[in-house]
C-alpha cells in the first residue's frame, strides 16, 4: 500500500516536473499593450538587422538571446533563413499559410522580399495596403525611386511594400589593375573603355595579356545580362521564355572560360570572395549598391578586425563606374504581412526607415547604401565634400542618381529565384568543360522541373557560338 | 444441500499488464511518427498535390496512377537510382574486400597480432562521427580553395587545374570514399564475431588434410560466413539506397556536376523544394520501398536455396508419412 502511494506520488512529481518546466515566464504586463508584445520580423539575412539596430529611433538594445527591445516595450523577434535554394521563400510560405491561426506573438508581422520574387508575394494574399491600411500618406513616399513603387503594386494598383535602397548596377575595378594594365585608374577614362560588350572583351584579353583575370567566376556578369529582358522568364500561361540575352551571357562566360579571362569561381562561393581581397588576381566585379558596403568592403581588408582605413588590405584601391551596360540587381523590400497584431508599428518602422530623409541621408553617408529618397541623394550628389573612403574618395553616389532614374523592373516575374540559380547551376558544367550545351539544357530542364512542376520549357536552342 | 465451495481466489499475481504500459510509449511515439506518415505516403501517391507559385495549393487531387506514370515517363528517378547504385558499388566493393582481409588478419591463429582492441576501436570510430559532419569536412578539404587540393597541387600529384568537386568522377570516388571509411570498421567486426564463430576443429582438419590458407578460405570459411554476409550485404543496400546526408552536403545541395552525384533521397527531398510535391514524392518513395524490399527477398531466396529446399523435402516427408497412416 505504501509502496503504490510512493510510486503515484513519484510519478506526478516527475510529471509536473516536465509541465512547469516548459512553461514560458508570462510578460510582466506592466504596460498596457493594445498591441501585440512581439513583432516578428522575417528575413535572409542580417542586412536589415543591422539597419534597423542603427537606426531605427525607437531601438533600444539587444537582449542576449538575440531580440531586440524596443522604448514602448515590444520585443522584436528576428527570424533568419537563408535565401538559397529558395529555403526562405520555402519557410516564408509555410509560415504565412499558418498566419491565422498562429497565436499572436507568432504571428509574422514584418517579412521581407527580394526583387527576385517579389511580385509573388506583393498582393493581397500576403501583404498589406500600404497606404489603404496602414495608413501611410502618399505625400510620404514621394521623394521614392518610382521603380521601387512600381514593382510592388498588384495589378490593382495597390501599393503593398516599401524599400530603402534603389539598387542601381555598376562595376567596381581595382585601380591598381588600371593604373598597371591600362595606364589609369581615373573613373571616366576607365568607363570610356568599358562603355559596351565589345570594348568589355577586349580589355579582357589586355588583363590576360599582364596575367589577370577580367572576372571571377562565371555568374559575376549574368545579372547586367538577365537585367535587361526584354520580356519576363515566364509569361502568363507559365511558358518559359528564353530571352536572347541569356544566350549572350552564355556565349560570352563560355568564351572567357575557355580563354581562362576568369577563375571558375561560383558567386558567393571562398574563391569568390578571396578574389576581391589582396591575395586576389581579378580586376572587377560586378556589384549593386548594397554589395558594396555589405560585401565587397569586408572582403577588401587584409586583416578584418583592424579599423577599416587605407593600408588595409585593398580598402581604397577600388573604384565604381557604369560598366558596360546599366542593369539593377536585387533590392529588398519591407512588408507589412496580412494578419499582423502590430499595424501601427508596422507603420513607423517603414516611415522612419524608407521615408524619411534625415534617416536615409544618414544610412547614406554612414554605409555608403544608395537609399530610396530622392532629395537625400541628390543632397549627397552635390556635396562636393562627399567622397567614399573606401573608393578612394570617389563620390558614387553622384555617378547613380542618374542609373536610379532609368531602372525598369517590369519583367521580374515570380519565378525569377528559381530560373536564375538554375540555369547558372546548368551551365557551370559547360563552362568548366564538363559537359556540351546540350546536356546543360537537359539539365537546367531537369532542375526546373523539379522546383516548378507547372512550367513548360521551350525546345533546347543551338549552342550559342 | 450443497454448499458452493468457494474457490478462494488465490492471487496469481500478474505482472503482465506492467509489460504493455511500459511497451506503450514506444508504439505511441512509433505509430505517430513512423507509421501514420508511412500510411500518408502510400496514400498520397495517388494524388496530385502541389503548390503553384502563383495559384498557391492545387490538390489534393485523387489521380490514380497519374505520378507513377509520370515517374517512369520522366526517368530522372531511374536516372538518380542509377547515380545511388553507381556511388554504392564504388564504395562497398573495396569496404567488404578489406573488411573481409582485416577479418581473416585478425582472427588469424598463424597471425596472432596484437593489440587487435586498440585496431578495432579506432578502425570503428568513424562510424560514430555525424554523416554531414564528416561531409562538411571533406567539403572544405577538397573544395577548388581546400586544404587538400592546395596540398596535392603543390606537390605536383594532381594538374593545377584539376578539380575535385567539378568533375563527376572523382566527385562520385570522394562519396564513395567517404561511406567507405564510415563502414568498414562495423563490417570488419561484425565479420570477426562470424568467423569466431566457425568451430576451429573443422579449419584444423582441413588444414591437416593439407588445404593452403586460399582454400580453407573459399571452402570452409566463406560458405559459414554466408548467413553474416548476406546480413551485411542487405543493410548496406538498404542504407545505401538511402544514402542522403553524406552527397547533399559535398555537392552543397547541388547534386553534383551534371546531377551525378544526386541520389534518391536527394531528388525526393528536392521535389518538397518550393513546389511541395508531395504526390510525386509519395510515388517516389512507394517506388524506392518496392525495389529495396524485392532486392531483399531475392537476395534471401538466393542465399538460403539450400535451407529452403531442404525444408520442401521435410514437407514433403511429412505429407508422405501422414498419407502412409492414413
Amino acid at each position: 500500500m505504501f509502496k503504490k502511494v510512493l510510486l503515484t506520488l513519484l510519478v506526478i512529481a516527475t510529471a509536473f516536473v516536465m509541465v512547469a518546466c516548459n512553461k514560458d515566464g508570462d510578460n510582466s504586463g506592466l504596460l498596457v499593450q493594445k498591441e501585440g508584445d512581439v513583432l516578428v520580423i522575417r528575413a535572409w539575412n542580417t542586412e536589415f538587422q543591422d539597419r534597423f539596430r542603427a537606426y531605427y529611433p525607437g531601438y533600444v538594445k539587444t537582449n542576449t538571446d538575440g531580440t531586440d527591445l524596443l522604448d514602448d516595450g515590444t520585443i522584436v523577434k528576428w527570424v533568419i533563413v537563408a535565401n538559397d535554394n529558395n529555403a526562405y521563400q520555402l519557410a516564408l510560405d509555410s509560415a504565412l499559410a499558418q498566419q491565422e491561426n498562429a497565436a499572436a506573438n507568432d504571428k509574422v508581422d514584418i517579412f521581407l522580399i527580394e526583387a527576385d520574387y517579389a511580385t509573388k508575394y506583393a498582393n493581397d494574399r500576403f501583404a498589406l495596403d500600404v497606404i489603404g491600411e496602414l495608413g501611410i500618406r502618399e505625400s510620404a513616399l514621394a521623394n521614392q525611386y518610382q521603380y521601387t513603387k512600381d514593382i510592388v503594386t498588384d495589378k490593382d494598383g495597390i501599393l503593398r511594400a516599401v524599400s530603402w535602397q534603389a539598387t542601381s548596377g555598376l562595376f567596381a575595378y581595382r585601380a591598381d589593375i588600371a593604373r598597371e594594365v591600362l595606364g589609369t585608374d581615373n573613373p571616366t577614362q576607365v568607363q570610356a573603355a568599358l562603355s559596351d560588350w565589345t570594348k568589355f572583351n577586349q580589355v579582357a584579353a589586355q588583363m590576360a595579356a599582364k596575367g589577370y583575370k577580367m572576372l571571377s567566376g562565371y555568374d559575376d556578369a549574368y545579372r547586367t545580362f538577365s537585367n535587361n529582358f526584354s520580356k519576363p522568364w515566364v509569361d502568363e500561361n507559365d511558358n518559359v521564355v528564353l530571352d536572347q540575352k541569356v544566350l549572350d551571357w552564355i556565349k560570352q562566360t563560355k568564351e572567357f572560360s575557355t580563354k581562362g579571362y576568369n577563375n571558375g569561381n561560383g558567386l558567393w562561393s571562398e574563391g569568390w570572395q578571396k578574389d576581391q581581397g589582396p591575395d586576389g588576381d581579378v580586376f572587377g566585379f560586378f556589384y549593386s549598391t548594397w554589395g558594396i558596403n555589405f560585401t565587397l568592403l569586408g572582403n577588401s581588408l587584409a586583416d578584418p578586425d583592424a579599423p577599416k582605413e587605407v593600408g588595409n588590405g585593398l580598402f581604397g584601391e577600388y573604384r565604381v563606374v557604369y560598366g558596360p551596360e546599366s542593369y539593377y540587381w536585387g533590392g529588398t523590400w519591407i512588408v507589412g504581412a496580412k494578419g499582423t497584431d502590430n499595424p501601427t508599428l508596422v507603420k513607423d518602422i517603414m516611415l522612419k526607415l524608407t521615408a524619411n530623409e534625415v534617416i536615409m541621408e544618414q544610412i547614406t553617408r554612414d554605409v555608403e547604401d544608395y537609399t530610396n529618397n530622392k532629395a537625400a541623394m541628390t543632397k549627397i550628389a552635390n556635396d562636393p565634400t562627399y567622397g567614399s573612403a573606401f573608393l578612394g574618395g570617389q563620390n558614387h553616389i553622384a555617378l547613380f542618381t542618374g542609373a536610379a532614374e532609368n531602372i525598369d523592373m517590369s519583367n521580374a516575374s515570380p519565378y525569377d529565384q528559381g530560373l536564375n540559380e538554375g540555369i547558372q547551376n546548368a551551365m557551370k558544367d559547360y563552362f568548366s568543360g564538363e559537359a556540351t550545351f546540350a546536356k546543360a539544357w537537359e539539365n537546367f530542364t531537369n532542375i526546373i522541373k523539379e522546383k516548378y512542376p507547372e512550367l513548360k520549357m521551350p525546345a533546347a536552342p543551338a549552342e550559342p557560338k | 444441500m450443497q454448499q458452493t465451495i468457494k474457490h478462494k481466489k488465490k492471487s496469481v499475481i500478474n505482472y503482465n499488464k506492467w509489460g504493455y504500459y511500459f511497451v506503450a510509449p514506444f508504439f505511441i511515439v512509433y505509430i505517430v511518427f513512423s507509421l501514420i506518415p508511412l500510411l500518408s505516403t502510400f496514400y498520397y501517391s495517388f494524388f496530385e498535390y502541389y503548390y503553384h507559385q502563383v495559384r498557391g495549393e492545387i490538390g489534393p487531387n485523387f489521380a490514380w496512377f497519374l505520378n507513377y506514370k509520370a515517374l517512369f515517363a520522366d526517368g530522372l528517378f531511374f536516372k538518380y537510382l542509377g547515380n545511388t547504385v553507381i556511388i554504392w558499388i564504388i564504395g562497398f566493393v573495396p569496404q567488404i574486400v578489406v573488411s573481409l582481409l582485416l577479418a581473416l588478419w585478425f582472427t588469424s591463429t598463424r597471425l596472432k597480432i596484437k593489440g587487435q582492441g586498440f585496431f578495432k576501436t579506432v578502425m570503428y570510430m568513424p562510424n560514430l562521427v555525424m554523416a554531414s559532419a564528416f561531409s562538411f569536412i571533406f567539403m572544405q578539404l577538397f573544395s577548388n580553395t581546400g586544404a587538400i587540393t592546395k596540398l596535392l597541387t603543390d606537390g605536383g600529384i594532381i594538374g593545377e587545374t584539376f578539380s575535385f568537386v567539378d568533375r563527376v568522377w572523382p566527385t562520385r570516388g570522394l562519396i564513395a570514399l567517404m561511406n567507405f571509411i564510415m563502414w568498414f570498421g562495423n563490417t570488419t567486426i561484425l565479420l570477426v564475431a562470424g568467423i569466431m564463430g566457425i568451430d576451429d576443429t573443422v579449419i584444423e582438419s582441413a588444414q591437416v588434410d593439407g588445404a593452403n590458407s586460399l582454400q580453407v578460405f573459399y571452402r570452409i570459411i566463406l560458405p559459414l560466413l554466408k548467413p553474416i554476409l548476406l546480413f551485411v550485404f542487405v543493410t548496406s543496400l538498404v542504407g545505401g539506397v538511402q544514402m542522403f546526408d553524406i552527397p547533399h552536403i559535398f555537392t552543397r545541395t547541388n547534386g553534383g556536376p551534371l546531377q551525378s552525384a544526386r541520389t534518391v533521397i536527394m531528388y525526393i527531398n528536392g521535389l518538397l523544394g518550393p513546389s511541395k510535391q508531395i504526390g510525386l514524392a509519395g510515388a517516389a518513395s512507394v517506388i524506392l520501398f518496392m525495389i529495396t524490399a524485392s532486392i531483399s527477398m531475392i537476395l534471401f531466396f538466393i542465399m538460403n536455396k539450400e535451407e529452403l529446399e531442404e525444408i520442401k523435402l521435410e514437407r514433403q516427408r511429412r505429407k508422405e508419412m501422414k498419407a502412409s497412416w492414413k
